[in-house]
Order: structure tokens, then sequence, then C-alpha cells
């Protein structure tokens, strides 16, 4: 400290003025969370299943994996991988198609500026949320009881998944679209159908198709594990590979996947340029 | 201001802040120098006021000194110590000596204005009083203090994206005090604000620093606001100084060499 | 002379959209194609259909007997630990490795580091990564720990690291002027800017972690997950019903409570 405390002593004297980050409510709130917080971290700890001789073995369990994956068997990707690979694109791709379709209606149902019944907004909003909410290997679960395994339940569980996430951010698309160029085409006298095509359409075309090529990205990645549930594609034989343990074979469909995941992901990007 | 006649270089605590700059050089890019070769002593007491056109390097002359940017060749003797080859702690020591005032305040818009004022004592922290927010009560005690003496007591809860830009820039000079400098810089601190204000704002730089008697180096483009405050004035021109006087000497000659042309005199 | 107008060919006020068409039929030959490669055939939908009837008389009422209750119970109390244990765990990893992927924070190798792990983390399904711990670490809820903590910290750290990117850069340099140390730097002068959206995402995060505790149990790592696919590999469709209601209300209830959250800490 140089001269500068000298004209620092002000009115305020020798009592030094005290001062908190949060209101005492504040803190009360954020104590409260982290107690919260801390209390379910040292439950959760105190009372989850750890078996001990697991978790010794766990170093020598990893090191083996890797060993066992290596040589990776490449000669079984022709045999099995590569229709498997083909299988799983198309049911993303397939899956993809029929959700978006299936999502345009309920969007336009749970959209409160097409629809204007509280009731079917509610019903629109209700498939979204349940859709959403039961994973796409539960409802592949689903499909595999009632249409047996296979591509097509593997297909109906992405499309019927992917309703939920598409649908919601189509509605909200929906809903944000401007007024002017609907009220214009009400007024004069455009048929429903030809309002939602063009004074509808044309707002929300660039958001429809930015969410449909996003959502393919998703159900790529998704429709690879599909089938380790009995869904089809690639986890079809990942699941083969992991029972007969040939840990070789599960490298190669982990490289696989791998790869395609990084591809879609360059497509993805690359179309979304397109597209904005 | 009637001091300047007799002005003495040292600081009436006989700390010698003064600065000495010899053969500074800045590349952004190489070959291409935004500051050729400048050499500059600055007394260890009083405003010296950097007037020049935009892009001539002043900026970088200014963010050089407490190495915001690197230079190039040069160096920077201040308090003892080479100042262009500082690194690391050295360089954090230093630096918490240098209060830097700012043209766009770069307040931390998201922290209340009294934390914006307490980050001024950071570099004397440890981590952990920084981040559990626990700052010695003499620190928070003198930032209230240099908060009234900023006119801004009243506002010290209240988070600084929701003040007015006169009122950003007496928190950021408030931040700078509370470094306890031996040097504030000050990179066009009125550029942002409209003429009143940026009266004030020069006067309360000039008056803080002035009770302290620690050097202020000041950027500015207002060659008016220069006259009326600095002790001293350095004219820039394309990286390279041009003038150095007191403001009286300094006349519409050495404008016109400084900026080109005439037309803006009248 | 005549006032009758010259015939004009008459114009379409809407001309038809050549591309669009020819793009939708492309689209419909595509989803032909796609189908028959796949298999799927009417009959075999029509099939599974009345199928599908059946399947939804098991199903209902949901069975709700005390036994299966317990076991439900137990599935959800274990689901419910996985998710605090990697949302935790998860959202404390994520925040280091996140401000390492920055550019604009960290050396370029070390960000490099991070962006790759970041990217390895993210371009594996949390399921794959499930069977990969279940194999480390043996059956169980850790397997689903590990497995859903990774998943967060692809997730997390990604829009961490693109958050301190697009942060304002002035504020942060404004606190490193100060000679703070580099951690005080991060506390004072990035976390603020970064921290409301952080915690967004982290309650997002929790979200997706109780949806996803129910499915690392589909491939041994515990909790729900495990409970659900027994009641299926044993027919116990009415149970399953039980289970799919207990998650989706869960989920619900998930999302409540990360909407407290978040205004808790705003």
């Amino acid at each position: 400290m140089t001269g500068a405390t000298a004209f620092l002593a002000g009115p305020a004297g020798d009592k030094l003025r005290r001062w908190h980050r949060f209101t005492l409510a504040e803190r009360i709130g954020r104590s409260g969370f982290y107690l919260l917080a801390l209390m379910a971290l040292v439950w959760s700890l105190q009372t989850i299943e750890i078996i001990p001789e697991f978790l010794y073995d766990a170093p020598k369990q990893t090191a083996d994996l890797f060993v066992r994956m290596w040589p990776i068997d490449w000669p079984w990707y022709p045999k099995v991988v590569h229709e498997a690979l083909i299988e799983t694109l198309h049911t993303a791709t397939l899956g993809t198609i029929v959700a978006v379709l299936l999502a345009s209606l309920t969007a336009l149902l749970a959209a409160r500026n097409i629809t204007h019944s509280v009731t079917l907004n509610l019903i629109g909003r209700f498939i979204l949320v349940a859709t959403r909410s039961v994973h796409a290997m539960v409802w592949a679960l689903f499909f595999v009881a009632v249409f047996g395994p296979g591509a097509l339940a593997g297909t109906l569980a992405i499309a019927v998944h992917s309703i939920g996430f598409t649908g919601k951010l189509l509605s909200e698309a929906i809903e944000e679209a401007r007024p002017g160029p609907i009220e214009a085409l009400t007024a004069a006298g455009a048929s429903p159908l030809a309002i939602l095509l063009k004074g509808y359409w044309p707002q929300v075309k660039p958001a429809f198709l930015g969410i449909a090529v996003f959502r393919w990205d998703i159900n790529v990645r998704e429709s690879a594990v599909l089938g380790l549930v009995g869904g089809g594609g690639l986890g079809m034989a990942l699941d083969t590979a992991l029972s007969n343990l040939y840990w070789d074979q599960v490298g190669l469909v982990l490289c696989v996947i791998f790869a395609v995941v990084i591809v879609t992901e360059i497509a993805v990007t690359w179309a979304r340029g397109k597209i904005i | 201001m009637d001091a300047k006649a007799s002005f003495k270089p040292v600081a009436a605590d006989g700390i010698d802040r003064s600065l000495v700059i010899r053969h500074l050089r800045k590349e952004y890019r190489s070959g291409l120098a935004v500051l050729k070769d400048v050499s500059l002593t600055i007394e260890g007491r009083g405003m010296t006021a950097i007037i020049g056109p935009s892009g001539t390097g002043k900026s970088t002359l200014v963010r050089c000194i407490n190495r915001l940017v690197d230079p190039t060749a040069g160096e920077m003797l201040f308090m003892g110590q080479d100042l262009a080859k500082l690194r690391g702690r050295a360089l954090r020591t230093a630096r918490r000596r240098i209060g830097m005032v700012f043209q766009e305040y770069n307040l931390v818009e998201r922290l209340s204005v009294i934390e914006n004022v307490l980050c001024g004592r950071l570099g004397y922290l440890p981590v952990w009083r920084a981040w559990l927010r626990k700052f010695p009560p003499a620190d928070i005690d003198r930032a209230f203090r240099l908060l009234d003496a900023v006119g801004l007591g009243e506002f010290a809860n209240i988070r600084a994206d929701q003040l007015s830009g006169g009122q950003r820039q007496r928190v950021g000079i408030a931040r700078a005090l509370m470094q306890d400098p031996d040097l504030v810089l000050a990179d066009e601190p009125t550029s942002s604000l409209d003429p009143k204000t940026s009266v004030e704002i020069m006067e309360l730089i000039a008056r803080r620093a002035g009770e302290r008697d620690i050097p202020v180096i000041v950027n500015i483009h207002n060659v008016d606001l220069a006259r009326r405050f600095a002790d001293r004035i350095v004219g820039m021109s394309k990286g390279e100084v041009v003038f150095d006087g007191p403001p009286r000497a300094l006349e519409d000659s050495h404008l016109m060499a400084i900026y080109g042309g005439e037309g803006w005199l009248e | 002379m005549s006032d009758i107008p010259a015939p004009v060919p008459r114009r379409l006020a809407f001309p038809p959209n050549w591309p669009m068409r020819i793009g939708l039929l492309v689209l419909l030959l595509y989803v032909v194609y796609a189908s028959t490669i796949l298999d799927i055939t009417w009959t075999r939908f029509v099939a599974g259909v009345s199928h599908g009837g059946r399947f939804l008389a098991r199903m209902f009422p949901p069975d709700f007997s005390p036994d299966k209750l317990v076991l439900l119970e137990a599935g959800m109390i274990e689901s419910l630990q996985i998710a605090v244990l990697a949302t935790i765990f998860g959202v404390a990893l994520s925040l280091p490795l996140g401000l390492a992927a920055a550019r604009n924070l960290s050396p370029a190798p070390l960000a490099w580091t991070a962006r790759t792990l970041i990217a390895l983390c993210r371009s594996l399904h949390p399921v794959i990564v499930a069977i990969l711990f279940v194999k480390a670490v043996g059956f169980g809820a850790l397997a689903g720990v590990l497995a859903l903590i990774v998943a967060s910290m692809g997730f997390l750290s990604k829009l961490i690291g693109e958050a301190v990117e697009e942060m304002s850069m002035k504020q942060m340099e404004a606190v490193r002027a100060t000679g703070a140390p580099f951690l005080s730097v991060v506390v004072m002068g990035v976390m603020p800017q970064v921290m409301p959206r952080f915690i967004g995402f982290s309650a997002y995060q929790l979200d997706s972690n109780l949806r996803n505790s129910a499915l690392v149990g589909l491939v041994g790592g515990g909790g729900i997950g495990a409970t659900l696919f027994t009641a299926f590999q044993r027919f116990d469709y009415d149970f399953v019903l039980t289970i799919v209601l207990a998650i989706i209300a869960i989920v619900m209830v998930g999302e409540i409570v990360s909407g407290w959250m978040r205004r808790l800490f705003q």
C-alpha cells in the first residue's frame, strides 16, 4: 500500500463495510441445493451396487478387451457387416421420412395458430411428449414383440421415437411463422390447404429441412444399436459377435459405426450449409 | 495545473515510477511494423497523452506496456525491470501494479459493480478466494470507498450491464485504482462517451492519479481533452513519435504533421 | 375502336414448382426401394398390426401387484442413482474439459486433444459405451454410471467449449490485465459469461441421463432398463406397461426439477 490509503479514509471511518454476493434468500436456496446434491451423491454412492471383485479386475479386463479385439476381423466385413451397414442406413433414412411425415401432422395438431382447439392441441402435445420420453430402443423392444425381429421393427422404432423431437421443433417453427402473409391469403379467400402450402410452408421450409437433416444424423447413430434388441442392422451383427465373444468382430463393427458416424456428421454439416 | 512550472520527475514519496521505452517495435505480421522503433521516457508522475490518427499504433504501444500485446523487439524499463522480458508469475506481478482503463470499459457484464472493482485485487489473491468471493474485508471496504470516490457508492450490487457508458467507465477506473497501481494506462477512455461525460472521466482520472502521485499514460483522440488535462503530449504518426512536448508547445503545424492535411483544423 | 383487351395467356398465381415435384417423386421412389431392401411388405405390416392388437390386450391393465412393485421400486431407485451419479460426475468433468477445448483459452495442442476426446465421447452411442464398460467392470450399475458419464461429457463439454469460444474476449482481457493468475481469470472473467448456459445444459443433462439410465440397463448396465428387459423376455407385457409408465412419469418429474434448478441459478 502506497499513499493510496490516505485519501480513502472517508466518512465510513474505521468500521469496515461488508459485502455478500447473494441475498440471504439466494444463499439459503443455493446452500439448500448444494446440500441436496451432496446428499443425493452420498446416498447414491453408498447404496449403489458395486461388486469390488469386478472393480479390481477392471484394468485386466479392459486390457483383455483390447487384446482380444486386435487384430480386427476385416474379412467379416464383406460377409455380414456390409449388408448390415446398408440396412442400418436405410432404417435410419426410411425411419426419418416416416417420422417427418407423422411429425408434421402432429405438429399441425399441436400448433396453436393452426388448430384452434385446446383439446386437439393438448392431444398433439401429449403425443409429442410420450413418443419422446420412451427411448428408441424401448420402442424397438415393442415393435420386435409385435412384428418380429428385423428392420421393420427398427424402422418403426426410429420413426415413432423421432415424432416427439421432430414434431416439437416443427410446431415451434410453425408457431413462430409471421402472421402477415397468412392474413393476406385469408383475406384473398384462399382455401385452408392453400394457406398451409403458400402461407406457412415457405416460412417453415428452412427450419423443416434443417430439423429433418439433424434428426437423420441422430437416427443413424440410434439405428446402429437397435439391432441389439432385434431391430436389424449393425446392432444385430454386434449382438451376434458379442454373444459369440468374438471380440475381433466386435472391434470391426465398432470401427464401422465410428466411421459411419463421422461420415454422416460431415454430410450433415455440408447439407446444413446448403440449406441455411 | 500550475504545478507544471515546477515539475519534478519523481513523486513525493520518493519512489521512481518512470518508464523508459527503448527501440520498441511491434509487427503483427512479419515485415509490417505497426510500431517502428519507438523510444520514450515517461516521468514518474503526471499525465502523458498520446495523440495521433487511428491505426497509428497508439493502442498497440499502450498494450505493449502491460503486455496484452507482446512486442517484437525493444525494452521497457519500469521500476527496475524490463517489462518486455517478463514471463509467467513475474509478468503477473508486474501487471498487478499497472492499472488499465479500456475504451469499451471491458467490465465483466454479468458480475456486480463491486465484484468488478474487486477484480482489481485478483493479482494479489489466491484463486480460491476469487472463486468463493471471499475477499479480505479490508479489500471489500476499500472497494466501497473507491466506488464512493467515483460517485457510484449506491450501485455496488447492481449488475455491470445495467450501467450507462459513463458509469461503466467510472467502475473501470475504480477497478484500475483497486490494483493499487504504480502506473495507470488508459486506452481511449473517452472515445465511447459523450463530450460532457468525457470531460468528467478525464477529470476523474487526472484527480485520482494526482492524489496518488502516479503517472498516467492515456491514448486519446480528442486533442482538446489532451491539451486540457495532460502535462505532456506525445504525437504519433505511422508508428513513430513525431511530437513530444508540453501542451502549450503543440501548434497547428504539429497537428498537421501528426494527422496530415489541414482542412479539419477549422 | 374496341375496348376488349387482347387475350393474354392465362397466368398462374403459383407456377408449378418442378424441383419440388421431382424431389417428392425421388423421395417416393426411395421409400419403395428401401422398403424392398428392408423386406418391409404390406402383408407383414398387416399381420403385425393384428398381432399388435393381441399384444396391447396383454398389456392392459398394467400390473401393479405388490411383488412387481417391489421390482419396479428397486429398478427405479437404481436408475435414479445412476442418473444422479452420472450427472454430478459428468458435470464436474465436463467443465475443465470444455474449457480445455476452447481454442481462445487453451493452447492449441491441449485444445485439439480435448476436442478429439470430446468427439470420441460423442460419436459412441451410450449403449455401445455401456457394452464396453460391462466388459470392463462387469454387469451392474457401475457400468451404466460410467457409460452415462462419458455421454454427459461428450454433450456438455462440446457446448461449454462453444460457449467459451463465443464469449467476449474484452471482458476476459481486462481481468487478465489486472495481473490475475490464469485460474482467477477463468473464475472471474470467463465463468460469469458462460455459467448461465452451463447451468441450463446441466439441467438438461439430468433429464437426459434419467431417460438414458433406462437404456443402459438393456445391455447390462443396471437400473430400470434391466428390469424392463427381463420383463420383455418373460413376456410380462402388463408389467412392461407399468415400467414404461413409471419411466414417463419420472422423466416428467425430472423436467420439473431441472426447470426449478435453472430458475434457482439464473
